[in-house]
């Protein structure tokens, strides 16, 4: 419109590069997407231009020399409190685009991280902490809903069991990954994730891009889900999946839909999604066929009854105020599995005002919806699954203590992969090779290594949740489940106690 | 003495003895024998609790629920027994009787009422036995200063502070005779003595003695409230009297398989066995999952026809048996089995979480009063 506008940003980052350890071979050059570095041969030096650079670290990372350091611009406007650089750079891209303010990845503002203000227990002599690497430790978790009571006869001492219970997930540790489209990410990172998925034992979900042919090997191991724009919906994706997911929210973005843009749509995702090629494949922000609970549960014994009641059924919602009784209603809608998504859930494009203030931690809905299904009696009936902001073993193990049955990590498996979290995957020029459909970006990703990466990573939490259960004196993940006597918090005010349903540290 | 003192801790942190004892032919003998082998076992409690377990005692009111109560003090004396009398039929109501005795101090009051839940109030409920449990709810958790420790049929737990021997003298034990005895010592680390808050545990015809401590307590105890149970006493063996009501009494399983689910097989144990027990054990797992207790436990677990003796699965707490004829003992310790009975040779070590239950003789009757009889004991039944 007006292209001889004067941009008033200034780089976010700045670039620095010694020029005594600059070999001049142009990896950075060549790494970068944002076409931020580069090569002048006449006089024989390296240039970046930093108004482009994203901050993910691609260039630092490979340098073979270490020349590189980028690091946040210390350029700030006047001191002031309320209008920050963050803020006059908001306005100064709407000011000049007119646009809505994009971003990726979860919620960046310090609202309080609860994780980081619970400490877990341990064993000191009345009970005897367990040695994990010399005694069992179970952290096997089924997902599904489970009977209130079981029946059981024996006929001449042989048991028969006469309640049969609904399909369940079986996990090997209490930690799947998270929905993230084909679209949103590559097909390498889509293989990776379930192949990972599929050698440790649990699941990865689809989100809502479909599932493409070739991974329908790992079909055991995936949860398909069945979100607003029913992209790649058919029979034989509801058939090959171990279970489905209807996805009604997103903790980045509560209340509003997606939007992969046509540029994104290449041919194979064209295809898995079913939506020509180039067209842009908008998301609508409810389902049009769930625009009450009564419709939901329509759907959800849709989707059992054209499986054959083989699959549980999860249902995903962003943690907002009311998470509690609707989480409640979810499950009387016949949801076997809750899925909750805090607001420092990740995406691929997300209104940044919206991904930002909108929703509510995790850790205060995991704990009121736990709550509720137990005065209601009905939190048998469903598994709770968290999402948006686990970290580490460390986030894993409050999670479950608080009463999930299991969690999603999505950021942490795009990180092991190698993201930096730059917040760019709206552009699709991960450098990464993750959040792109660029040939030459995402064959950076080669499966063999990210499958490699996410197994250990698994490995690793999974180890060290069992550390802290032996510590606690405990050899089964569901003597933890729930088990809030084993936390403690600090800091936190009595009504945070009181919903987080723990005490303070010292009492 | 009060309610929960000032303490707040999550629960009770003990080491304790226990011993069970039983005659499954359902001849009777006193206190005397029971007493003698819990003292044996001084050094596993440390004069913060003691308490026992009886069953056949009341068989004149054999068909009425006992409630035996503690109270602070006579407020909460009068409010029970009107609670008590708008829904059951006081058909006896009395002070259990104690005589002084040194190392049991300071006593709360104690009452014994003989009930029939009025048909009008009851008959509105789809069963009685879950019309009792409410009740016991509603005192423990609506009456301040009132406790219910012993809601069965023709048993009666006697408890309190103290060495448990000296309970037993308090309570007068000699003067009893029943067919099963379950006995603990306690050692509290951390909690003032509270009277109600010694073992046994009981709701209904179900009593637990327990040594160990439950890392699972958390979520037992959230698991349990969702089917009416609250727990009051700030102790994990009080989730095991509710969890084994729960899992035998409203659910219907077996004694094995409510011990399967308190201390469940290893998954790598299940998925080696044949189909049909790894279908039950896999849906006693999934579905009970949040009533495995976890940690170090050895507990005795008794009603009208049986003692059970169960320790976690990965057997961190003792737990020894023993048979001679007609009786059946369970114990922290061997000694006191062979003080008790010194022709006792049957004696072994349960396998960790597998499950020995002392069951009544099927032609014997759960039996009433005319024959009680003095234990045949050779030696050693002297306190």
């Amino acid at each position: 419109m007006y292209k001889d506008l004067k941009s008033y940003l200034l780089p976010q980052y700045l670039i620095e590069r010694d020029d005594y350890r600059c070999i001049r071979c142009e990896v950075c050059a060549r790494q970068c997407a944002f076409e931020v570095h580069w090569y002048d041969e006449e006089e024989d030096a390296v240039f970046a231009d930093e108004s482009k650079c994203v901050g993910c670290l691609r260039c630092a990372t490979l340098c073979p020399t270490n020349a590189l350091v980028v690091r946040p611009n210390p350029t700030q406007p006047p001191p002031n409190a309320n209008w920050t650089m963050e803020v006059l750079q908001n306005i100064y891209k709407q000011a000049e685009t007119g646009g809505v303010l994009l971003t990726g990845m979860g919620c960046d503002k310090d609202y309080p991280i609860y994780w980081d203000r619970i400490v877990l227990d341990a064993s000191q002599v009345t009970n005897p902490s367990i040695d994990p690497l010399r005694e069992p430790m179970e952290l096997r978790t089924y997902l599904g809903a489970k009977p209130d009571a079981l029946k059981v006869s024996r006929k001449g001492g042989r048991p028969d069991l006469q309640t049969k219970l609904t399909p369940q997930l079986k996990l090997e540790t209490p930690i799947m990954f998270s929905a993230i489209s084909y679209g949103a990410i590559s097909y390498n990172a889509c293989e990776s994730l379930a192949r990972a998925a599929a050698e440790v034992g649990t699941y990865y979900n689809t989100g809502e891009g479909g599932l493409h042919r070739n991974l329908y090997k790992y079909g055991a191991n995936t949860i398909c889900q069945v979100a607003s724009g029913r992209f790649g919906v058919h029979a034989d994706y509801l058939e090959v999946a171990a279970a489905l997911e209807i996805k009604i929210g997103q903790g980045a973005k509560p209340g509003i839909g997606g939007h992969l843009p046509g540029e994104k749509v290449s041919a194979e995702i064209s295809r898995t999604r079913m939506i020509p090629k180039g067209t842009d494949a908008l998301s609508p922000a409810p389902h049009h066929d769930i625009y009450s609970i009564e419709d939901l549960a329509q759907l959800i014994y849709a989707l059992k009854e054209a499986t054959h009641w083989e699959k549980p059924v999860s249902v995903k919602i962003a943690a907002v105020h009311n998470s509690a009784a609707i989480a409640s209603g979810m499950v009387r809608a016949g949801a076997d599995i809750i899925a909750l998504d805090g607001i420092r859930g990740g995406t691929g494009a997300a209104p940044t005002m919206i991904r930002d203030n909108v929703g509510i931690p995790i850790e205060l809905a995991l704990a009121a919806v736990d709550d509720r299904l137990r005065q209601e009696g009905i939190r048998n009936r469903a598994s709770i699954v968290v999402a948006g902001g686990i970290r580490s073993s460390a986030d894993v193990i409050k999670a479950i203590a608080l009463g999930a049955d299991a969690v999603y990590i999505g950021t942490a498996a795009l990180v092991a992969l190698g993201c930096h979290v730059c917040q760019k995957c709206y552009t699709g020029k991960c450098n990464w090779g993750i959040a792109t459909q660029d040939p030459y970006l995402s064959k950076r990703l080669n499966p063999d290594v990210g499958a490699r990466r996410l197994v250990n990573l698994l490995t690793a939490w999974s180890h060290e949740i069992m550390e802290m259960l032996g510590g606690m004196g405990i050899n089964a993940i569901e003597s933890l489940r729930g088990n809030r006597l084993r936390l403690r918090g600090v800091g936190l005010t009595q009504e945070e106690l009181d919903i987080l349903g723990i005490k303070h540290a010292g009492s | 003495m009060l309610r929960g003192v000032n303490f707040r801790d999550d629960k009770d942190f003990s080491g304790c003895s226990i011993f069970g004892m039983m005659n499954v032919r359902g001849e009777k003998f006193n206190g005397e024998p029971v007493i003698t082998a819990i003292a044996n076992m001084k050094e596993r409690s440390n004069g913060l609790g003691g308490g026992y377990a009886v069953y056949g005692i009341y068989p004149q009111y054999s068909e009425l629920y006992c409630f035996h109560m503690m109270y602070d003090d006579q407020k909460a004396r009068e409010e029970t027994e009107e609670f008590l009398k708008g829904v059951f039929e006081m058909e006896g109501a009395e002070v259990i009787p104690t005589r002084s005795c040194e190392g049991v101090d300071d006593p709360p009051l104690l009452w014994r009422y003989f009930l029939q839940p009025r048909e009008s109030v009851a008959c509105e409920e789809e069963d009685i036995d879950d019309f009792v449990v409410r009740a016991v709810m509603h005192i423990n958790v609506g009456i301040e200063g009132a406790f219910v420790f012993s809601s069965g049929k023709n048993m009666g737990v006697f408890k309190g502070v103290g060495f448990p021997e000296d309970i037993g003298r308090f309570y007068r034990l000699e003067e009893y005779e029943g067919y099963i005895w379950v006995a603990h010592g306690r050692f509290p680390t951390n909690t003032q003595g509270w009277w109600g808050g010694a073992h046994p545990f009981n709701i209904l015809d179900w009593s637990v003695v327990h040594n160990g401590e439950i890392s699972s307590y958390g979520i037992n105890r959230r698991y349990l409230e969702m089917f009416g149970y609250i727990c009051t006493l700030h102790t994990d063996t009080e989730v095991i009297a509710y969890a084994v009501d729960l899992l035998v009494r409203r659910h219907g399983l077996s004694i094995e398989d409510m011990a399967r689910v308190l201390a469940a097989p290893l998954w790598t144990e299940i998925d080696r066995m044949p189909a049909r027990e790894r279908e039950l054990h896999t849906a006693l797992r999934q579905t009970y999952g949040s009533l495995l207790l976890n940690g170090p436990f050895s507990v005795i677990i008794s009603n009208r026809s049986q003692m059970i003796g169960l320790t976690d699965r990965i057997r961190l707490r003792p737990l020894v048996a023993g048979r001679n004829g007609d009786f059946m003992y369970i114990s922290s310790e061997e000694a006191p089995m062979h003080l008790v009975d010194d022709t006792l040779r049957d004696t072994w070590i349960p396998q960790g979480g597998v499950p020995i239950v002392a069951e009544m003789e099927e032609t014997v009757e759960v039996p009433e009063a005319e024959e009680a009889k003095v234990l045949p004991l050779r030696h050693g039944d002297t306190a």
